[in-house]
C-alpha cells in the first residue's frame, strides 16, 4: 500500500526526519513509535503533504505521490486524523463531517453522514451542535468520522488517544481494531506504545528522525529494549503507561 | 422631522454602500487575518470601469454593473497573486502583506490615473433613468430603491453562499484552521484567491454603487471611504460579515443624522469615527464580536 523510502524533512536548518524509510501492507495496522519530538508527526504530515520533503520517495499502490499537493494527497486517500483532533470548532458536527468528504463525489455524501452516525451515534444526537462544543471524547471521535469520511486508502492516526479518559481510550483502539477487521489500512503514531503494539501488525520505531528499530509488533512489545527508551522517555510520573503488559 | 426622516432613508442608502465595501474588507481579514489595503483602489478600479463600459463601450449600466463587478473581482486575484501569495510562507506575512497591498493599492491608483485621468467624472445622464417618488415628504429615487436592493441581494448571497455552499463551508474552514483545511483536502490557496475574488468584487460594486449615487467618479474616490471602511469592521467585529453589514448602516446613518441634527457637514466624520471609540469602550471587540465569518 504505502511504500516510503529514504524521507528526509527539514525546518530551516534543522533536519527533523533523516533517510526514514518505511512500508505499510494493505489492510495492516502498522505502529510508528518514539519518544516526544523523534520526528512522528513530521513524518505523518509529510505523508500529508503539508511539510516540504526535501529527499525521497514516497509511493502509495505503486504511484509516486512525493510531489503531490495535501489536497491531492486527500483525494488519493491518504488521510489524516492529526493530533489534537483539530475539528472546526466553529462549524457545526456535520459540517465537520461534510468538509470530511470534501473530496468525495457529492451525492454520496448524505449516505456516508448517516452511516458515520449510526456508528457513532452522539454525532447525530448532536448534529447541528457546534463541533467545539463537544467533549474531548467526543471530539476525538468526530475526527475519526470526518477522516473516514473521505474513504481512505490509508488512513494516518496521530495520537488518537492523548489526553483522554481511559475509557474513551479503550474505544479509540477498539476502534482501530474494528476499522482493521474491515481491511483499513491504518499507520498509527501514539505514546500509548503498549496498547499501540497490541493492536499493530508491524511497527517500527523512530529516534532522532530515523528508524532505530522495527519489526512485528508482539516482538517488539517483548523487547527490553522497546519498553526501556518508552518508560525512559516517559518516566514514572506520565500518564497511565502500564497496561497489565 | 421629515428632514430627519429623509436623513435617516439617505442614510440607510448610503450606510448600505459602506456595509458592502466593508463586508469586502472583513472576508479577506476574516479568512488570511490580513486587511487587505488595496481593497479601496479596487473599488475605484470598478466604479471606473463601470463608467468606461457605460461611457465608451456604450453599455447599458444592466450589463456594465456585472462586468465591471467580475474585472473588480480579477484584480482581486491579481491582488493575491502578486501582493499577498508570495509572502504567505513568511514568518511576518500579516506586516509584509499590509505593505504590499499598500504598494499594489498605489499601483492601482495610479494605473486608474492614467487611463482615465485624474479628473471627476459622472455616469452620462440617462445612465439610470430618473424617478422619484414622494412619501408623506420624504423623497426616495429609483436609484436609491435599486442601489438598496442590490446590497441587499448581494449581501443574501454572501451569507447564503458561505452558510450552505461547499466553498463556502470551505472558506469558513480555512479562517478556522488552514492546517486543518489541508488535512480535509480542501485546497487552501484556491480557497484563499476565491476569497478575494469575492471581496474584490464586493468592493468593486460598492465603488458602482458609490459612484451611481453621488454622481462622482475620481482615481481618488477610494481615499475617504478607505479609512470608514475599516472603522466599519472594527465597529462591526473584525472578520465578521454581519459585524461589517451592521457597522456600515451604522456609520451611514451617525453621518446623516449627525448632518441634519448639527445644521452643517462639519462635524460629520468626528461624530462617526467618535462613535467608533465610544463603542469600543462599551464593546472592545466590535458589536458582534471576531470570527463569527466561521460561524457564519
Amino acid at each position: 500500500m504505502l511504500e516510503v523510502s529514504g524521507l528526509c524533512v527539514s525546518y530551516g536548518s534543522v533536519e527533523a526526519v533523516r533517510d526514514l524509510s518505511l512500508k505499510v501492507a494493505a489492510g495492516s495496522v502498522v505502529s510508528l513509535i518514539g519518544p516526544n519530538g523523534a520526528g512522528k508527526t513530521t513524518t505523518l504530515n509529510a505523508l500529508s503533504g503539508v511539510v516540504p520533503v526535501h529527499g525521497g520517495r514516497i509511493m502509495l499502490e505503486g504511484r509516486d505521490i512525493t510531489r503531490l499537493s495535501s489536497h491531492q494527497r486527500v483525494a488519493a486517500g491518504v488521510v489524516q486524523v492529526p493530533e489534537g483532533r483539530l475539528v472546526l470548532a466553529g462549524m457545526s458536527v456535520r459540517e465537520n463531517l461534510e468538509l470530511g468528504a470534501y473530496c468525495r463525489p457529492r451525492q454520496d455524501i448524505p449516505a456516508d453522514i448517516a452511516r458515520m452516525e449510526e456508528r457513532f451515534p452522539v454525532l447525530g444526537q448532536r448534529r447541528e451542535g457546534l463541533a467545539g462544543s463537544l467533549s474531548g471524547g467526543e471530539q476525538q471521535m468526530l475526527a475519526m468520522a470526518r477522516g473516514l469520511m473521505a474513504h481512505p486508502k490509508l488512513l494516518l492516526l496521530d495520537e488518537p488517544s492523548l489526553g483522554l479518559a481511559p475509557l474513551v481510550v479503550k474505544m479509540i483502539f477498539d476502534l482501530v481494531l474494528e476499522l482493521k477487521s474491515q481491511g483499513q489500512t491504518i499507520l498509527l503514531v501514539e505514546q500509548n506504545v503498549f496498547q499501540s503494539l497490541a493492536v499493530s501488525d508491524y511497527a517500527y520505531v523512530i529516534e532522532n528522525g530515523s528508524i532505530v528499530l522495527e519489526g512485528p509488533a508482539a516482538k517488539l512489545a517483548a523487547d527490553p529494549a522497546v519498553a526501556r527508551a518508552y518508560l525512559g522517555q516517559a518516566g514514572p510520573s506520565a500518564s497511565a503507561p502500564i497496561t497489565g503488559r | 422631522m421629515n428632514v430627519l426622516g429623509q436623513q435617516l432613508v439617505n442614510g440607510l442608502f448610503i450606510g448600505g454602500v459602506y456595509a458592502l465595501f466593508a463586508v469586502g474588507y472583513t472576508l479577506v481579514f476574516g479568512v488570511l487575518d490580513i486587511l487587505n489595503l488595496a481593497h479601496a483602489a479596487v473599488f475605484t478600479l470598478g466604479g471606473l470601469m463601470a463608467l468606461w463600459l457605460v461611457q465608451n463601450a456604450g453599455l447599458t449600466i444592466w450589463t456594465a454593473f456585472p462586468l465591471a463587478v467580475l474585472f473588480a473581482g480579477l484584480l482581486g486575484l491579481v491582488l493575491d497573486q502578486v501582493a499577498f501569495k508570495p509572502l504567505r510562507r513568511r514568518p511576518d506575512t500579516y506586516f509584509s502583506g499590509l505593505i504590499s497591498s499598500i504598494a499594489m493599492a498605489i499601483i492601482f491608483e495610479s494605473l486608474a490615473m492614467g487611463v482615465f485621468g485624474a479628473h471627476n467624472s459622472r455616469f452620462p445622464a440617462g445612465t439610470v433613468p430618473v424617478v422619484i417618488w414622494r412619501l408623506g415628504g420624504i423623497t426616495i429615487t429609483l436609484l436609491q430603491v435599486e442601489i438598496l436592493a442590490a446590497v441587499v441581494l448581494m449581501m443574501v448571497a454572501l451569507t447564503q453562499l458561505l452558510k450552505r455552499a461547499r466553498v463556502g463551508k470551505a472558506i469558513r474552514a480555512v479562517a478556522e484552521n488552514q492546517h486543518a483545511a489541508r488535512l480535509l483536502g480542501i485546497n487552501v490557496d484556491g480557497i484563499i484567491a476565491f476569497t478575494f475574488f469575492l471581496s474584490s468584487a464586493l468592493g468593486g460594486a460598492a465603488g458602482i454603487l458609490f459612484g451611481l449615487y453621488f454622481d462622482a467618479l475620481s482615481p481618488d474616490m477610494g481615499r475617504p471611504i478607505e479609512l470608514k471602511g475599516l472603522a466599519v469592521i472594527v465597529l462591526g467585529g473584525m472578520g465578521s460579515v454581519p459585524g461589517a453589514i451592521l457597522g456600515g448602516l451604522a456609520f451611514g446613518l451617525s453621518e446623516v443624522l449627525t448632518v441634519a441634527i448639527s445644521g452643517t457637514s462639519n462635524l460629520r466624520d468626528a461624530v462617526a469615527f467618535t462613535l467608533l471609540f465610544g463603542i469600543m469602550l462599551v464593546r472592545p471587540s466590535g458589536l458582534l464580536g471576531r470570527g463569527r465569518l466561521r460561524e457564519a
